[in-house]
This record gives C-alpha cells, structure tokens and sequence, in this order.
C-alpha cells in the first residue's frame, strides 16, 4: 500500500482536520464528531439537509456542504456507514425549527443507521424525512432484496433537494422533489484497477492488466460481467445503453449528464467518454440541458468511471440552475 | 436459567474473547459475500463494550444490557452496530425489573430482540442473515421449559451451520445471488459466538 497518510486509523480525523482547514469560511466541525455543517447552521427556519456514509467517496459528501446544498455531511470510516450518534449530532446541528431532511443512498448498514439516528430525533421532537437513493442499474431492484445501491446520482439529489430548501422549500415540498429526482436519476458505473481501504492495506479484488468490470459499485461491489477492456466509445455506449434500457426517454426529453470519476481516471478520459455519451443521446433526439465531468462521487484510487441521467422538467431544471457555494459541486 | 448481573457479565466477556480471537476468520467470511469489515467492527465494538462495562457498577441486569446495546450502537457501524444494538435495547427494555432473569424473561427478551432485528433489517428468516441463528434460538427457548448449556449450543451451531447452504436475499450477500451460496453467514457466526457463550456461562453455573 502506497498512500499519503499519517495513520490508517486517522484517515478520517485527518482529512476533516485539513477539509475544514481549507474552507473555513463556509464549514465547520460539530466538535467531538465527524460532521461536516455549514459554518453557519442551523439557519434558522429552513429545512436542513443531512447526508452522508462511509468515508473515501471524496469530495462526497462533505464537499457538498454549504450553500444551497447540504447543511451537514456525516462521515463515517472508509466505506463503513457513520454510527446512529453521529448522524444525530449531525440533525441537531442542522435543525433550524422546520425538520430535517436525509439523504441516505441505498446501503443496508446506511439506512438502519441514519433510520436509528431519525428515529432519536424524532423522540426530541424534531421532524425528519429521508428518501433513499437507488440508482444504480447494474443491480436489479427486486423487493425480495436490498435493491439497488446509491452511488453518483445522489450528487444531484443534493443540489436539486438542497436549492430547494434554500429557496424555502417546506420539509413535505423537500422529500417530493427528493423523490422526483430519485425517480428520474439512473447511473450505470464500471472498473479498470481496484482500490486499498488504508485499515485493510491491500485491494478488495484483483482486474488483471487486460481486464474490466463492468457494473462495479463504488466500494468494489462485483458488477454484471467481467471482460477484456474496450475502447472509451464502446464503454461509453455499453454504459449509456444500460441506463437508457432502465429509463424510458424518448426524443425530445431534456436530461442533465453525469459523467464521473471513480478517483484515478484522468480527466481526459472522462471527456473522451463524455464524447460519446453525448454523440449518442443527441443521435436520439435527447436534448442534453446540462454536462458535468469530473469526480463527484469517486472510490479512493479506483480506477473507473460512471454514467449518470437525470431527466429534467421545468422545476429540476430551476433547482439546478439555482445558487450553490458547496466548493465541490462545479457546473 | 437464572442470569444475574455478573452472569451476563461474563457473557459479555466471553463473547468478546471469541470475538477477539475469531476476528480474522469473521472478517474473511465477509470478505467473501460481504464488504469484509464484520470481524474488524465487532471486534471493535465489542472491546468497547469491555471497557465499558469494566469501568461501570450495574444494580440490575436491564441497566448493564442497555449499556451494551448504546455502546454497540456507537461503536460498530456498518449494518452490525444498529442490528445488535437494537436487539440489546430492546432485551434491556423486556428484562426491566427483574432483578434475575429467569427463562420466561430471557425468552421475552430474545423475543422482542429478534422482533427489533426483523423490523430494523427488513429481513426475514431464511434470507440468510443473523435472523436464521435467533429465530430458532426462540423458538428452542418457547419450547422447552428448561433449556440446558448443552441445547443452546447444539441449537446455536446447527443454526449457524445451516446459513451456508442458503442464498442470500439480504444484506451485501444478496448482489451475489447464487454465488453466496456455499458459504457460511458472518452475522449467523457472530450470533453464534454469542448464544455459544451464554451456553458457557450456563454450564459453569450447572
């Protein structure tokens, strides 16, 4: 393992001594915790916004705290979910008086733990809401299992939610919108090299020189097959194609693009792809309102990358638009 | 069976000697249906919950489980933390008052346990969680009026035994379909240690 570290054990105390090193105008650390809040919250009568989960998808999800996006991030141990505790300091610091808001994506240790922490608010008196977000198409949502899991897509539930709690959004009017873009948000990722979680010291799975997998989640979850790497245009239109196959748009419809890096895919690759992401959607009368690349939601060093739609209407389109000062959300 | 403070005590210590020496073995189940953290987090947690309790003096049995179930609650993480943690909270909440846990009382405890566990997970049994261990566990304690060391054991380990033949349908096991079965489930070896331990605790007091 090769890593700028102090201590494997301290990667998380350290990256959120240096995090809030870096923006001290705009965040702070809720002391003896490892939440991320705004600076100035709780802003007193706007609906908070709390999200967050295992460490290591940086900048998610405390780069995503601030101004018109969340209130709170709550980082737990790399790839591990936070403990119920720490999502609750992370509710209370955020409570303005009109209830809080989780974003949690769909991870079974995720969901019971910020569902407990909810649950504690609740018997303080402050209201919360959640929604759970599932984007993933690589894995098939079946009510017989956990479902699909939660990975780039939360990026835009964040700042669609999170401007509408800004502009004043009530806790009811924040789930909705939360739920329209999770209805609309599918992502389809893949892998090229693993990553190290720095506790572990060595890869959670092996791709040889030649290989690829296809599907793979962000903590290196297995993915729908494993092959021999392609060009960026095949993996552009295998990754896209698999998204379009779960999400029904026809010619004329407006979506934003994601397209995101796992954490060491250079930035010239990401455009490469995006190229024929966008070659493709435009061949079928997709109007794209919106393009972003770069690393939004990335896996420590994985190499990869992932595709993300969101299909837009006036009112996504608005909250899209609208102010963000979260150093991490470039548009 | 009749569980006073010192008893479950020592049920917590020995469960975290077997935690603490099997935590490479839990960790490398996981590792290869799961995201390989199992053995790391328990360990973990359970070694705070020593610290813990060594450091604090408990009038009653209720008290010192409840003291676990935040500890775990607190400390563990993953799906783990909140799925012991409310299977202790909700044993502390049904031993309330009893100065000494007898068997009816334990096995309300492990009731409203296992009902905790099967409201927070969303799982039921035979999908192949630590639901497949407590279940049978429940239904040994509401059948026998007198359960011994020796038929929690036996009722544990074939429980635990009998996860390795299942397809998983929750938890990070479930993505693997087909693949998972075959091995054994982290949280059933868990569970298993600690019902095991209890059953040591058990037979030193027989």
């Amino acid at each position: 393992m090769k890593k700028i570290i102090n201590d494997p054990n301290l990667v998380v105390q350290d990256m959120l001594k240096g995090l809030v090193a870096a923006y001290p105008n705009s965040v702070q650390q809720v002391p003896n915790t490892t939440v991320i809040a705004r600076k100035d919250a709780p802003v007193s009568g706007k609906v908070g916004l709390v999200s967050g989960g295992g460490s290591g998808h940086e900048p998610a999800h405390a780069g995503y705290v601030g101004y018109g996006m969340l209130d709170a991030a709550v980082c737990g141990e790399v790839f591990t979910s936070p403990t119920p505790d720490q999502v609750y300091e992370a509710i209370k610091a955020v409570d303005g008086g009109n209830g809080v808001f989780l974003v949690i994506k769909n991870y079974t240790g995720d969901v019971m733990n910020f569902e407990m922490a909810a649950e504690m608010a609740q018997a303080e008196g402050i209201e919360v809401e959640q929604v759970i977000v599932n984007d993933d198409v690589a894995v098939e949502d079946s009510s017989f299992t956990t479902g699909r899991r939660g990975i780039a897509g939360t990026v835009f539930v964040h700042k669609i939610a999170g401007a509408k709690a800004q502009a004043g959004g009530s806790l009811q009017e924040v789930k909705e919108v939360a739920e329209k873009v999770v209805a609309n948000v599918r992502s389809m990722g893949m892998a090229l090299s693993p990553c190290t979680v720095p506790a572990a010291g060595k890869p959670s799975f092996i791709l040889e020189e030649n290989e690829m997998e296809i599907g793979m989640g962000i903590h290196g979850e297995p993915g729908t097959e494993r092959k021999a790497i392609q060009t960026a245009d095949e993996i552009a239109a295998e990754l896209t194609q698999k998204v379009l196959d779960d999400m029904k748009l026809t010619s004329g419809d407006e979506v934003a693009v994601m397209v995101n890096g796992l954490g060491s895919t250079p930035e010239m690759e990401l455009y490469i792809v995006n190229g024929k992401v966008n070659e493709l959607l435009t061949e079928k009368g997709i109007r794209i309102y919106q393009t972003f690349v770069g690393e939004y939601m990335t896996s420590l060093e994985m190499a990869g990358c992932s595709v993300t739609l969101l299909k837009l209407d006036d009112e996504l389109k608005e909250l899209l638009d609208a102010e963000s000062k979260a150093p991490a959300f470039r548009s | 069976m009749n569980l006073h403070v010192q008893h479950v005590l020592q049920w917590m210590s020995k469960t975290n000697d077997k935690i603490q020496a099997n935590k490479e073995y839990l960790t490398s189940l996981d590792q290869a249906i799961g995201d390989g953290d199992h053995g790391i987090n328990m360990a973990r947690g359970f070694q705070e919950v020593m610290t813990k309790t060594e450091a604090s003096q408990y009038d009653t049995v209720s008290d010192l489980l409840k003291d676990v179930a935040m500890t775990l609650l607190s400390k563990v993480g993953g799906a783990s933390g909140p799925l012991y943690g409310t299977a202790f909270l909700k044993m502390s909440m049904a031993v309330k008052g009893h100065t000494s846990v007898d068997q009816p009382a334990f096995t309300k405890g492990v009731e409203d346990a296992l009902n905790g566990i099967l409201q927070r997970g969303k799982a039921t049994v035979g999908d192949k969680t630590m639901i497949d261990v407590w279940n049978p566990i429940l239904s040994l304690l509401k059948e026998n009026e007198s359960v011994n060391a020796e038929q929690l054991e036996d009722a544990a380990k074939h429980a635990m035994e009998s996860t390795k033949d299942v397809m998983a349908k929750k938890g990070r096991a479930a993505y693997l379909k087909e693949r998972s079965i075959g091995h054994l489930d982290p949280g059933s070896v868990s569970s298993y240690y600690l019902f095991s331990s209890l059953a040591e605790v058990m037979k030193e007091g027989e």
